[in-house]
């Protein structure tokens, strides 16, 4: 049976970005963008390795894990070869492997409009939407304010984070 | 189905887009603005609907990133100009389709 409550929706998600691949970050980045599309307030909170992706120095230049990634034949449609076409997970591990799997994705998601990380979080910042890195990660890798793009708008602890998530209608999500 | 706005009949879908946009003009505009919630249209609002427009009759496909480098409006006027949904409420407002896309 259906209550009010079912209708609730969703105001505001907080997505937790640990992982600092460039397929651990967008999906992260495409779901903040969405919600801001749609009138949902977000907020992004870059922890661990997820920092890869604020840092000025490597934000630009992150990378498709290849290595122990049992899903590469997502890729081969890219290549004209068939989904199904096995890509044995040691071959992620050969030299340039991650660099071609790199280049091979962002020349699709820019065929699909999807712009690169600094451009991506330059957007979702113009639209309002809220990028935070996480304190103890910060200390942990040596990263000081400095280091991080400009578009930051604060280094948060895991306790203001949640502060940040209150309210009715709010999410979290943890990538 | 049909939908009386402004006086005019137009054919809409069930989000109220309408569905053949040569039935749009202004007054349509300006009627479901104030539907949305939008407000009283000013020309930055205009600037945009018939953008919105002109690259739907060229049938391109319409992204928020390509709104902010279209040097029409920028990201952060998009968002301001149509609060609660820059690219739905400004396709709905301009008599266009809802935009598909997830970017």
């Amino acid at each position: 049976m259906s209550t009010p409550d079912d209708k609730q929706p969703v105001k505001k998600i907080c997505i937790i970005v640990s992982r600092g691949s460039l397929d651990g970050i967008y999906p992260a980045l495409i779901m903040a963008n969405g919600a801001r599309m749609e009138g949902i307030e977000a907020s992004l909170f870059f922890t661990f390795f997820g920092l890869n992706g604020l840092a000025n120095k490597t934000l630009d230049h992150m990378k498709v894990s290849t290595v122990g990634n049992a899903a590469l034949n997502m890729a081969m449609p890219m290549l004209g070869m068939p989904m199904t076409m096995p890509f044995p997970t040691w071959m992620g591990a050969l030299p340039g492997v991650s660099a071609f799997a790199t280049s091979l994705m962002n020349k699709e998601m820019e065929k699909l409009d999807i712009p690169p990380v600094r451009e991506f979080l330059e957007l979702i910042s113009d639209s309002g939407g809220k990028i935070f890195a996480c304190k103890l990660a910060m200390d942990m890798f040596k990263l000081k304010k400095e280091d991080l793009m400009d578009r930051v708008d604060g280094v948060l602890t895991v306790g203001q984070f949640y502060e940040e998530s209150t309210g009715a209608g709010t999410h979290i999500l943890f990538t | 189905m049909k939908k009386n706005i402004a006086g005019t009949e137009v054919d809409v879908n069930e989000e109220g887009y309408l569905t053949d946009m040569s039935q749009w003009n202004e007054a349509i505009a300006a009627a479901i603005a104030a539907e949305e919630g939008v407000g009283a249209l000013n020309d930055a609002h205009m600037k945009v609907v018939r953008y919105l427009r002109e690259q739907q009759a060229k049938g391109a496909a319409l992204t928020i990133r390509s709104m902010g480098k279209s040097g029409v409006v920028t990201t952060k006027e998009l968002y301001d100009l149509f609060p609660g949904g820059p690219l739905k409420k400004s396709s709905k407002i301009a008599g266009i389709p809802k935009p598909v896309g997830c970017i």
